[in-house]
């Protein structure tokens, strides 16, 4: 898994409830041949791009100095819907490290952590403050997440605590492999199957 | 303090504490379908994990191949490498696959419970969110990621940490014309997209008692469009009757053994949940969504909703629902005029959703300018509709007969609703886009898509 420790830059403020992974990553991009690491020109391609596959210049990602950020910042329920890792892909492929929102779907949130995206979950009152000082200073305004510190530093450095799993943020800060770790326990894994054989011999086919 | 049914099932499949809230949970069943399956096989092979425990993994393809009758892989091109690749990795490692053209192929969630695969008290995890379906047979089952997927291949185990839980009761008789869709369209109305979000959901009462597998299957299908991965309902005599028999049900003194171990699941009653909502189902109407998310949903006799007498937080949205959904506020939905009607999907694509679909439709003609597309969710519920006439109805009226997929629920096999074109679709989605690229979607339960089909607008079921 990729590492993630810090990251400072722009951060966009897509200020929309429910962005759900359908609009993220088309599931057709994840039929055709486009590899993982080329998924980023379609990530959010509904509202990047208009019918005609020309740039919609009322999309914010479109707009400086937003067009490269690392950090998008959005309301409730960010990444719902569709398990599709395809979504993270296409985030990370648009050049995306984290997402700040209130809550973020289950599996989507999941997703994330195997992909050293970050989703980092604050009150929707620190999120619409982080976008207004945002918009107020653009072109200087950087915000920084800092997962070591497990803070947040706005534009004009208020200074905002996240919080994240003790196991998570380990995994993350240090990059590690969970199928790795879960084959350590190979020897506990296999004795729970015996064990369950006896138990619930149906289950096993 | 009594436990839940998800405590029961969850307690019993923990091989190790990891500390800080996580567990390794043992998979009991692994489902693979095309989109994600052979990949993932391909890249746990390459990592050096081949499948842990392939007889405790099946697969099916389902979501990117044509429905059109006659179809081969080839039919539609794109998704051609999807399945091939999934046949190679499958048959590498002597993986069951209900392949394309065999007896047992469908959609992965009507896959599982029709073949007896799915067991009450069993984890089940796929690559897809709608997993969580089978928590209608009494299983503990959730929708993963790619990476996870691996995991599981690899290990036959998932990192976990344990959700809150949240039961929802529903109690009272069905009123005319209402279905296990309208009860869970109803409940994510009431509650919103995210409210189970960290929670598992456990449904209850006396409706969801008195409904049959199929409409519980229904039920916890649309668990992930309230937020939540898992949702189920406790087994019971009516799971029992179902599941006797089938071909990978346990059978004999096997069966009897493992029925006697299903008794003890339900909840406990001094089970404690993190919250509880009732829903009296004298207030459940037919639904139908007005929006871009399954929470946009209201009775087919109510108004389009106004955003500027909306919550507050929500007026954004709502404005960009309607407009992206071309509808005007304050107008009756009904009459809302349809130009396609998608009746399949894992929602809503089982023997009992066809006959509904079907009562509504026999001796009737869809209308002039309606598309009326009817995909079974499986071969053996093709036979079975075919063998009852329901085919012989569906073409008579109009409809067009399929062979089985996810079609037109997410587009991710060339077949979608155009661009501006309304549906009446039974699937669960009605996110911008899933249909197809400007597609407008309305979710209902399928009598609602036929009455539609028939109507040529948006119809009240209990009018037809």
């Amino acid at each position: 898994m990729d590492k993630f420790t810090k990251v400072t830059g722009v951060a966009t403020p897509l200020m929309r409830q429910n962005v759900d992974t359908d609009l993220i990553i088309r599931i057709e991009r994840l039929v055709d041949n486009v590899t993982r690491e080329g998924l980023g020109p379609y990530c959010f391609e509904q509202i990047r791009f208009k019918p005609d596959g020309s740039e919609d210049p009322d999309c914010i990602f479109n707009q400086e100095p937003y067009r490269d950020a690392p950090i998008i910042l959005s309301r409730e329920n960010f990444g719902c819907g569709s398990s599709r890792e395809g979504a993270v892909w296409a985030l990370k492929g648009m050049g995306i490290r984290t997402v700040i929102a209130p809550y973020f779907g289950d599996i989507f949130n999941n997703n994330c952590f195997q992909n050293g995206i970050l989703p980092v979950a604050l009150p929707i009152a620190e999120i619409e403050q982080l976008a207004d000082e945002m918009k107020s200073s653009p072109g200087n305004a950087r915000v920084t997440v800092d997962l070591e510190n497990c803070t947040v530093v706005s534009p004009t450095g208020r200074v905002i605590p996240f919080q994240v799993d003790a196991r998570r943020q380990h995994a993350m800060l240090n990059g590690l492999d969970d199928i790795a770790q879960t084959m350590s326990a190979k020897d506990k894994i296999e004795a729970w199957q015996t064990a369950d054989k006896t138990a619930r011999p149906w289950v096993w086919l | 303090m009594g436990k839940a049914l998800f405590d029961k099932i969850w307690d019993g499949h923990v091989i190790a504490d990891l500390g800080s809230g996580f567990i390794l949970m043992h998979i009991d069943r692994l489902l693979l379908h095309d989109m994600s399956g052979g990949k993932a096989l391909k890249e746990a092979i390459e990592k050096g994990y081949p499948p842990a425990q392939p007889r405790l993994t099946y697969g099916t393809p389902d979501h990117t191949m044509s429905t059109l009758p006659g179809r081969t892989e080839k039919t539609y091109a794109p998704g051609e490498p999807l399945i091939l690749s999934m046949r190679e990795t499958t048959s590498a490692y002597g993986i069951k696959l209900f392949d394309l053209g065999q007896d047992g192929q469908g959609i992965v969630h009507v896959m599982g419970p029709e073949q007896g695969l799915t067991l009450p008290g069993t984890t089940l995890v796929c690559g897809d969110s709608h997993t969580s379906t089978h928590g209608g047979m009494g299983a503990l089952a959730f929708g993963i990621g790619s990476s996870e997927l691996v995991h599981v291949i690899a290990t036959q185990t998932m990192i976990q940490r344990k959700p809150k839980r949240l039961r929802a009761s529903f109690e009272g008789a069905l009123l005319p014309g209402v279905t296990a869709k309208d009860m869970i369209l109803h409940l994510i109305g009431e509650l919103g997209t995210a409210a189970g979000t960290g929670y598992s959901v456990e449904y209850a009462g006396s409706a969801v008692r008195s409904l049959s597998v199929e409409a519980r299957l229904t039920l916890c299908n649309l668990t992930i469009e309230m937020g939540a991965r898992t949702g189920m309902v406790a087994p019971d005599d009516t799971t029992y009757e179902y599941l006797a028999g089938r071909d990978y049900a346990p059978k004999g003194a096997m069966w009897d053994r493992a029925v006697a171990h299903w008794r003890t699941l339900p909840s406990d009653p001094d089970a404690e949940f993190d919250r509880e909502h009732t829903i009296d189902m004298k207030n459940v109407a037919p639904q139908i969504t007005w929006g871009t998310s399954p929470e946009h949903v209201i009775a087919v006799d109510r108004a389009i909703p106004d955003p500027s007498k909306g919550p507050e937080e929500k007026r954004g949205a709502w404005e960009a629902a309607l407009k992206y959904q071309g509808l005007e506020p304050g107008k009756p939905i009904e009459g809302t005029h349809v130009d396609w009607v998608f009746i399949g999907s894992c929602t809503n694509s089982r023997i009992s959703d066809l006959r509904a679909a079907a009562a509504i439709a026999k001796g009737r003609h869809k209308a002039d300018h309606v598309t009326a597309w009817v995909v079974p969710g499986s071969v053996r519920i093709k036979q079975e509709a075919e063998a009852e006439g329901l085919d012989r109805v569906f073409l008579e009226a109009g409809f067009e007969w399929r062979e089985p997929g996810c079609s037109m629920c997410l587009a991710s096999n060339g077949e979608r609703v155009p661009p501006g074109k309304r549906s009446v679709s039974t699937s669960n989605r009605n996110f911008v886009g899933r249909q197809g690229p400007g597609a407008r979607t309305h979710l209902a339960s399928p009598a609602m898509a036929a009455a539609a089909a028939i109507k040529g607008a948006i119809a009240d079921v209990r009018k037809i």
